[in-house]
């Protein structure tokens, strides 16, 4: 019990709560202000999306993906047509491998900017969160000239893409770097260098990079860590070994702790900025060529099993697909960041105040239905 | 980093007979099956030991083999940077695995959904409850026998056809 001697209150914190990123809720024992327990409850978004894909040919299990995670669909697309691909040894055609990087990287600075944008509204300023929603808007009217969608793109093909990039495209994509490359400092001055927000979360909450392991966390939120681990550089997949990019990791930024949420905040900011470096090699290098390959329209892999993972914008994603030889898979299990981060906030919560709790989910950056699929 | 051949043969000789089978030459998915009751050293082993150094667990999955299930925990050390994966096979009537929740503390969560959608009781689990499905929910919807409930919690389960496929029909998977 703590110095307080306050009676425990019993509190509950959502499902519908503004700042828990979708559909969770958590069971809260607090002592005045302070957390004594925080049990996430969760699973409001479960769609069965593992037995779903039991059910369906490997084909049509794509658009499914995209509601795996709904802010970075292409990455979900891609790790699904990976999986298969690897299993019944398709090669892909070099522009649709271009195409997908070019796709899959601009959905990674989507995503981010909702992340850090909404870190931002969490902690209170809503300015922020309404430019990164603006600059979001444009690479969602970029994604509707590509492939007809603006949020759930379906947009990778077992064996390349859906889509061919539309005439003036390319300068249309070109054009928006040039003009969001600029407004990452602009982001920076108007929060990231704010001191309110910066003191606010630099020393929330850090996690040591052995914990994060132990834990499962991937992605940015292992990087804030110090973990230099990225699976487009060190297990890659596609054109990655080709492109040059840095991989980003917490420093303990603005003299704060190591791993806390400003760390993770930073490691957003950073990749975004590689994203728009590896976006511009791609223009540059983009080949002519098919954008499909030839796949039996009644595609069987041959027996047998992998796992496949792939970096998402909330890191790892991995696909166990196990096939019988039969046109549908007999098992698939879908490993996601968010449900990592998720269950790391229950023993990383404990002694912080309920308002770092909210800092704690938007650091991580957990999304519903990655967690619950 | 080592092999998947040779973290297949240092298991071999330190644990000798629990090792039942190993598929691990050019293979997609190089694994081991392991003897149930001998899964937490192996897991101890696979953790601890200074070339294996498996400090990662990326997920646990649970298969229905029909007779059988299989549970697969696949592996990674950010260490010595390589993969692999363990599987163990438990027979349907009881299905019963040791927990590895003090050895990775990511397993404490993937236990609880493998129990939850597989119905797989991880013994020594410090809290094993339904995790995405409602505490009172009956059966487990990743096997492949299961039927769609006709009700829950007062609502009936309304079906336009009759034809409408239930994923528990045998023929579906043939």
């Amino acid at each position: 019990m703590s110095a307080l001697n306050t009676d425990i209150w019993t509190l509950n914190m959502g499902p519908q709560h503004p700042s828990t990123h979708g559909v969770i809720r958590f069971l809260l024992k607090t002592d005045g202000e302070i957390i004594e327990d925080a049990d996430p409850d969760i699973g409001f978004l479960h769609r069965g999306l593992e037995k779903i894909a039991e059910l369906l040919p490997y084909a049509g299990f794509m658009p499914y993906t995209d509601r795996l995670d709904y802010l970075a669909a292409v990455n979900m697309n891609w790790g699904w047509a990976l999986s298969v691909e690897r299993l019944a040894d398709i090669e892909v055609p070099l522009r649709a491998e271009y195409l997908r990087v070019i796709a899959a990287e601009l959905n990674r600075i989507s995503s981010h900017q909702i992340a850090v944008g909404s870190l931002a509204s969490d902690m209170g300023a809503f300015t922020p969160f309404v430019h990164a929603i603006r600059d979001r808007e444009m690479i969602n009217d970029l994604f509707e000239s590509l492939c007809g969608s603006r949020l759930t793109f379906n947009y990778c093909r077992i064996g390349g893409v859906s889509h061919d990039a539309p005439e003036g495209w390319i300068e249309r994509l070109s054009d928006y770097l040039d003009y969001y490359e600029p407004m990452v400092d602009v982001f920076n001055d108007l929060i990231t260098n704010n001191k309110i927000f910066v003191e606010r979360l630099k020393k929330v909450a850090p996690i040591s990079a052995q914990k994060a392991i132990s834990y499962g966390l991937v992605g940015p939120n292992l990087r804030g860590s110090g973990v230099k681990f990225d699976l487009r550089k060190d297990d890659p997949y596609g054109i990655y070994p080709e492109l040059e990019f840095d991989v980003p990791v917490g420093l303990g930024y603005h003299e704060g702790e190591l791993g806390s949420c400003f760390d993770k905040y930073m490691v957003r900011i950073e990749e975004i900025r590689e994203s728009i470096k590896i976006i511009r090699q791609c223009i540059e290098r983009i080949p002519e060529g098919e954008i499909v390959a030839k796949v039996p329209r009644n595609l069987k892999p041959p027996e047998g099993e992998i796992y496949c993972r792939t970096e998402a914008p909330r890191g790892e994603v991995g696909f166990y697909v196990v096939s019988n030889g039969s046109p549908k898979p007999e098992r698939v299990k879908i490993r996601t960041g968010s449900f990592a981060a998720m269950s790391t906030i229950r023993d990383l919560a404990r002694g912080w105040m309920i308002a770092d709790l909210v800092a704690i989910i938007g650091g991580f950056d957990v999304i519903a239905p990655e967690l619950d699929r | 980093m080592a092999n998947p051949e040779e973290i297949a043969k240092a298991l071999e000789t330190e644990f000798k007979d629990a090792v039942l089978d190993s598929n691990v030459k050019n293979s997609k998915f190089p694994h081991v099956v392991v003897e149930v009751s001998r899964l937490n050293d192996i897991c101890k082993f696979l953790l601890n030991d200074d070339h294996m150094a498996f400090d990662f667990l990326s997920a646990i999955a649970g298969v229905d083999k029909g007779d059988e299930f299989e549970v697969v925990y696949i592996i990674h050390s950010y260490l010595r940077n390589h993969s692999f994966a363990i599987k163990t096979r438990v027979p349907r009537s009881g299905p019963r695995v040791p927990s590895v929740c003090d050895l990775w503390a990511a397993a404490n969560w993937h236990e609880r959904e493998t129990y939850d959608l597989m119905g797989i009781i991880f013994e020594g689990h410090p809290d094993l409850r339904r995790i995405l499905l409602p505490q009172d929910w009956e059966g487990h919807p990743l096997r492949k026998d299961y039927k769609y409930p006709k009700s829950y919690d007062g609502i009936e389960l309304r079906r336009d056809d009759d034809n409408w496929p239930d994923p528990g029909d045998k023929e579906l998977y043939e």
